[in-house]
């Protein structure tokens, strides 16, 4: 269960760095590796600016899991925006209806362990993300 | 956060000293793409040690610098993407294939001043 949720509201440029800062801290709280913390901070940021183009307003909410032994962390990032039409078409590599890269969603679930969306035209969109500390055998 | 960007001879040194907004890197494409107009430089070297992720928006915005520096004629090098920061940009699927990079700074002098001896 989430042990304690931090919540940053999405409304311009900077609160996407904000975001990824905060992220990456949280990361580094958990016991996350570099490499880890920066694959975390990424997806915020491309999160936060699907929020930010498509949106205008939203927020990104951070908690740290515990999940028998387990430690990961879980980002919410949800807007009351127009929604996505196609989601299938949004997941796929290279399209993207902003004139960017399109690289955004399909890149996040890549980056993260879980990956959970739900939107519908009108009715904003929340994308639900997961990353799992990888635990090293002792030797 | 403005990026300073220092003329040294024929090349332009751009050092990206924190984390960026959007419409900071903005800023950045417009204020390289002017100085070299105005000194006439040959080559920008873009120094992003400082930049603890890269994702779509600032990959995107660099490639469209060196793209917009090619085009006055010039080379763009980008300096200094640390190791975790390559690992996360070759997993999110972004590529900076058209543009040059070298290890750090001093390796992006070394490649460019090779570059124009061999033109002169």
């Amino acid at each position: 269960m989430p042990a304690e949720e931090s919540r940053v509201p999405i409304n311009s440029d900077q609160d996407i760095v904000l975001a990824r800062q905060k992220g990456r801290a949280l990361a580094a709280d958990s016991g996350f590796s570099s490499v880890d913390a920066t694959l975390i901070a990424t997806a915020i940021s491309e999160l936060a600016r699907n929020i930010v183009t498509y949106a205008k307003h939203g927020d990104i909410a951070l908690s740290a899991l515990a999940d028998s032994g387990r430690r990961g962390i879980m980002i919410i990032a949800s807007d009351q925006g127009p929604g996505i039409v196609d989601i299938r078409q949004a997941l796929r590599d290279g399209f993207s209806t902003s004139g960017s890269f399109g690289l955004g969603l399909p890149g996040v679930r890549r980056l993260m362990d879980e990956f959970e969306i739900s939107s519908a035209p009108g009715q904003g969109t929340r994308v639900m993300v997961k990353k799992w500390r990888q635990e090293r055998p002792e030797k | 956060m403005e990026v300073p960007i220092l003329k040294q001879g024929e090349f332009l040194i751009a050092t990206i000293q924190a984390a960026l907004s959007d419409a900071d890197l903005e800023q950045l494409r417009m204020a390289l793409i002017q100085r070299v107009v105005r000194f006439r430089s040959r080559a920008v070297i873009v120094d992003v040690t400082a930049m603890d992720v890269m994702d779509s928006f600032a990959s995107r915005t660099l490639k469209e610098i060196a793209q917009m520096i090619r085009l006055r004629g010039a080379e763009t090098v980008i300096v200094g993407i640390q190791p975790e920061v390559a690992f996360t940009m070759v997993q999110l699927g972004i590529t900076l294939e058209s543009v040059a990079t070298a290890l750090d700074l001093e390796e992006g002098l070394v490649y460019l001043s090779q570059k124009f001896k061999n033109i002169a």
